[in-house]
C-alpha cells in the first residue's frame, strides 16, 4: 500500500458502551476493537523513517514494528514486539496518556489524527491474552534473589524484567490483592480487573512469587530483606501513599473523602458490587469531586456510576490545564458529568448532624504564568457560591507515604519526602534501587513502568558486575 | 492463609483468637496494629495485637462482636484459618521509665493496655491497671494483667464485681490517694471513656496517651479515612498513631466519625445474619461460651 492510499484511511472509532447505559454500569467502557478495524487503523501507519512514536514511548516499545505486524496480520509477531518491551500492555493499552506520548509526534497528528497506538496496543494485548500466547522463556536461573517493594505498576514491570533474566523476584505487596493503584484506584469500567488478575498471573508464571500482606517498614525493614532475608537487592514501588487534604473548614464531616478512599471502597474493597460485600460507601444524589486529573475523573464518574445526579467536578484551573487523558474527560462529559471549571472550594458545609451539606467555592481567573508554566488561577472577589452535595471528595495530589522511610534513614529524600535516586534509579543505598510515585510524586502507570525497566537494568547490571 | 492455633470466648461477645503470623509476631511492639480479612469479599478491619510469641510465631487478638465481620471473626474455631493478616501497623508505645503508669482499659480496650504493661514494667515502672466492664464477665484479662502489674483494678458498671462505677471513677480516688503520685496515664477502650478519662487527667496535668480506633480501609496511610484531629491538626490514625496524646485530641469529631456507616453496617449485619450457615457457625462457639461459663 501506497502513503498515499494510507493517509486516506481515516482513524478508525474505539467501540464503546452507550453513554447513557454506561453511566449506570460499571463494565468496561471502551469495549476493543474488532479484528478488521485494528488491521485498516494499522495501515494507516505511514512508515515514516525515525518512527519518532517510538520515543514517545517511556518504556520505548517498537511502536512501528508492532503496528507493522497488525497491519500484515501477523498477530503472533505483534505479540512477540510488544511484549518485549512492555510485560503489562494490557493495561497500558487502557490506561496510558498516549496523546502526550506516542501519538502526539506520530506525524500523522499534524494532518488530522494520529494513528490510534493505544488502541492497537490494547487490542494485540487482548488477542495475546486469549489466545494464551507463551511470551516469556526466562533466562537461565542466576541464582541472584530481588525483593520488590509494592506490586503495582512499576513493581509489576520490574518482576517481569528481572525475571525474564533469571533473577529470582519475590514482590511484596501490603494490601491483600496484587495491582496497587490498578486495582485500588482505576476503575472497572476503565481497566477491569480481570485484566490486572490475569497479568498478574502471567508474572506467576514466569516464576515470580508475589507475597501480600506484607508492609515494607513494618513487617520487614529494607535492612532485614538484605541482612536476614537473603535478597541482593530490593525494588521500592510503593507508591506515592498519603493523600492530601486541601485543609480548608469541614473536612472532618462525614461524607467527605479522599478520592483513594473513596476509590478504594468502591474497586478494591468491591463496594460497587452493592449488597455482595459488607463494606459501605457513601451512596448520594449529589456528588461534587475536586481535581482535574486522572483520579478526579475516576471518582466523578465512579460517583456518577453510583447513581450521583449531579456529579460535578470542580477545578481550579480551565479545561485546558486538566491533566487527565484527553478520552477520560470527553468520556466524562459524555456521561453528564457537570464540570465546573475555574472553580476553587473553600468551605466544605455540614449539618448539625456532622453530615456534608454542599460546599462552598469561589470562582477564579487565570492570571500570570506559575513555576509550572500553567496560568495561575486567581479568586475573583465576591464570586462565592454554594453547591450542595452530600458526598465531597477531594483528588488533589498524594503525597509520600513515610511508612518504609522512616524505617530506613539512610535511604536519601527530597524535600517532599520522595526517594532520591540516580539514573539507574540506584538510591542512597547500595543495591537498592527505587522507581514509581515514591520517587516522582503523583504521575502515570507508564512512567511509573518506565522506572521499573530502567531499575531493572540497573539492578541486572548491579547483581552481574557491581556486586561482585 | 493464617491458621488459628486457639479460640476461646474471654467475655460474651469478646473471642480471643490465636494466630499463627510469624513475619507479624516476630515484629510486634506494644500499640501495634494488624488488619484482617477472614474471607474472600470480606471488610478489612483493624485490631490491636494483644499479645504475640515470637518463639512461636503466633500473635493473639481479642475481638468484640459489633457488626458483620466481627462476627464472623469470632465464629472461628481452633484449626480454621483467617484469610489475610497484614501487620504490624501503626507506631509502637513509647516505651520509658516514666515513674507510675496508670493503665486505663475499657472493655476490649483492656487487651491493648496489656502489652504496654508488660514493656513498661520491663522497664520498671510502677504499674497500675484500672480495668472496666459492663459487668463481671466483661472485665477481662485480670489474672494476666494482675502477673505484671503491682495493683489491679476491676470495675463494674453494675458493681457486680470490683469498683462499683466507672473506670474514671476509681482514677479520681487513685489520683488523689495515689503514693507515689501517678506521673502517666494510657487509656484504651470505648470513645466516650477515652475521653472521660481525659478530662479526669488534663485538670491535674497528667500526661495521657490514648490509643484511637476510627474507622480504616488499608491501614497504611493510603486512604485518609482515619484522619483524626489532634492539637487542631489533621493527623491518620494508621500512620501517625494510633496512639495521641489524649488531652488533644478532639474526641466529639472521633465519636461523630465513627457512626458514618451504621445504618449500611446494620444492614449488612442482618443480611449476614439470615446465612443458615453463619447462624449454625455462631451457635455453635456460642455453646461453647456457655460450657465455659457451666465450669
Amino acid at each position: 500500500m501506497k502513503p498515499a492510499d494510507r493517509m486516506k484511511i481515516p482513524r478508525q472509532h474505539m467501540p464503546e458502551q452507550e453513554p447513557q447505559t454506561r453511566a449506570h454500569n460499571f463494565r468496561e467502557v471502551n469495549l476493543g476493537m474488532a479484528t478488521e478495524a485494528a488491521r485498516t487503523e494499522a495501515q494507516r501507519c505511514l512508515r515514516c523513517k525515525g518512527a519518532k512514536c517510538v520515543a514517545g514511548c517511556p518504556v520505548g516499545v517498537d511502536i512501528a514494528g508492532f503496528v507493522e505486524a497488525v497491519a500484515e496480520g501477523d498477530l503472533p509477531r505483534a505479540a512477540d514486539i510488544l511484549y518485549a518491551a512492555n510485560v503489562l500492555p494490557g493495561i497500558t493499552g487502557r490506561v496510558c496518556p498516549q496523546e502526550t506520548q506516542c501519538e502526539q509526534v506520530c506525524v500523522r497528528a499534524g494532518k488530522g489524527s494520529p494513528v490510534a497506538v493505544g488502541y492497537l496496543e490494547r487490542f494485540v494485548a487482548d488477542w495475546a491474552r486469549e489466545h494464551r500466547r507463551e511470551l516469556f522463556t526466562p533466562l537461565p536461573p542466576t541464582g541472584k534473589r530481588v525483593a520488590i517493594v509494592g506490586s503495582g505498576p512499576a513493581g509489576l514491570t520490574c518482576a517481569g524484567e528481572l525475571a525474564k533474566l533469571g533473577h529470582g523476584v519475590t514482590v511484596f505487596e501490603a494490601l491483600h490483592r496484587p495491582g496497587g493503584v490498578l486495582v485500588y484506584g482505576i476503575p472497572e469500567f476503565r481497566l477491569p480487573k480481570r485484566i490486572v488478575d490475569e497479568e498478574v498471573q502471567k508474572l506467576r508464571e514466569m516464576g515470580v512469587k508475589i507475597e501480600c500482606n506484607v508492609v515494607i517498614g513494618q513487617t520487614y525493614t529494607i535492612h532485614e530483606l538484605m541482612n536476614d532475608e537473603g535478597f541482593d537487592a530490593v525494588f521500592i514501588a510503593n507508591g506515592a501513599g498519603l493523600p492530601v487534604f486541601q485543609g480548608i473548614p469541614g473536612e472532618h464531616l462525614k461524607g467527605v473523602y479522599s478520592a483513594n478512599e473513596y476509590l478504594t471502597r468502591v474497586n478494591l474493597m468491591g463496594a460497587w458490587k452493592g449488597d455482595e460485600t459488607p463494606t459501605p460507601v457513601v451512596k448520594s444524589t449529589r456528588v461534587v469531586v475536586v481535581g482535574g486529573g486522572n483520579t478526579a475523573m475516576d471518582a466523578v464518574r465512579t460517583a456518577r456510576r453510583l447513581g450521583a445526579e449531579p456529579a460535578t467536578l470542580v477545578y481550579r484551573r480551565s479545561r485546558q490545564e486538566m491533566p487527565a487523558r484527553v478520552e477520560e474527560v470527553k468520556h466524562a462529559e459524555e456521561e453528564d458529568v457537570v464540570f465546573e471549571m475555574l472553580v476553587n472550594p473553600i468551605e466544605i458545609l455540614g449539618g448539625q448532624d456532622g453530615w456534608v451539606s454542599g460546599v462552598r467555592c469561589i470562582r477564579q481567573e487565570l492570571g500570570e504564568p506559575d513555576a509550572s508554566g500553567r496560568r495561575r488561577p486567581v479568586p475573583i472577589a465576591g464570586s462565592e457560591f454554594e453547591l450542595p452535595c452530600e458526598v465531597f471528595i477531594e483528588a488533589i495530589g498524594t503525597r509520600a507515604n513515610p511508612l518504609l522511610t522512616q524505617t530506613t534513614p539512610e535511604l536519601k529524600l527530597n524535600k517532599w519526602g520522595n526517594i532520591e535516586v540516580d539514573k539507574s534509579r540506584m538510591t542512597s543505598m547500595r543495591g537498592v534501587f527505587a522507581g514509581g510515585d515514591i520517587v516522582r510524586g503523583g504521575a502515570t502507570v507508564i512512567l511509573a513502568m518506565g522506572d521499573g525497566k530502567t531499575a531493572a537494568a540497573g539492578i541486572h547490571s548491579y547483581l552481574t558486575h557491581a556486586q561482585g | 492463609m493464617f491458621p488459628i492455633f486457639e479460640a476461646q470466648w474471654l467475655a460474651p461477645k469478646v473471642r480471643k483468637l490465636v494466630v499463627h503470623a510469624p513475619r507479624v509476631a516476630s515484629h510486634h511492639k506494644p500499640g501495634h496494629f494488624v488488619i484482617v480479612r477472614c474471607e474472600d469479599n470480606g471488610e478489612r478491619i483493624p485490631l490491636t495485637i494483644a499479645d504475640s510469641d515470637a518463639k512461636a510465631g503466633t500473635i493473639t487478638l481479642v475481638v468484640q462482636i459489633v457488626g458483620a465481620t466481627t462476627e464472623r471473626l469470632c465464629s472461628l474455631c481452633t484449626g480454621e484459618t483467617l484469610l489475610d493478616v497484614a501487620g504490624p501497623l501503626g507506631k509502637p508505645t513509647e516505651i520509658e521509665t516514666f515513674g507510675h503508669v496508670v493503665l486505663v482499659g475499657g472493655g476490649v480496650g483492656t487487651a491493648v493496655i496489656y502489652p504496654q504493661a508488660g514493656a513498661l514494667k520491663a522497664m520498671g515502672n510502677r504499674l497500675t491497671a484500672v480495668i472496666g466492664g459492663r459487668s463481671k464477665p466483661y472485665v477481662i484479662l485480670e489474672k494476666e494483667l494482675a502477673a505484671i502489674c503491682d495493683a489491679v483494678h476491676p470495675c463494674t458498671d453494675d458493681g457486680s464485681y470490683g469498683f462499683h462505677g466507672f473506670v474514671t471513677g476509681k482514677l479520681e480516688s487513685l489520683i488523689r490517694e495515689a503514693a507515689p503520685p501517678i506521673d502517666m496515664v494510657l487509656t484504651a477502650g470505648p470513645v466516650p471513656m477515652m475521653r472521660a478519662v481525659a478530662e479526669v487527667t488534663r485538670e491535674r496535668g497528667i500526661r495521657t496517651i490514648a490509643s484511637l480506633n476510627p474507622i480504616m480501609v488499608d491501614g497504611t496511610g493510603m486512604c485518609g479515612g482515619c484522619r483524626v484531629t489532634v492539637g487542631g491538626k489533621q493527623r491518620f490514625a494508621c500512620v501517625d498513631g494510633p496512639e495521641f496524646d489524649a488531652h488533644q485530641v478532639d474526641f466529639r469529631e472521633l465519636t461523630d466519625r465513627l457512626t458514618a456507616y451504621r445504618d449500611q453496617e446494620r444492614a449488612v449485619w442482618e443480611r449476614y445474619r439470615l446465612d443458615p450457615q453463619h447462624v449454625c457457625r455462631l451457635e455453635a462457639a456460642e455453646k461453647e461460651l456457655q460450657t465455659r461459663g457451666d465450669e
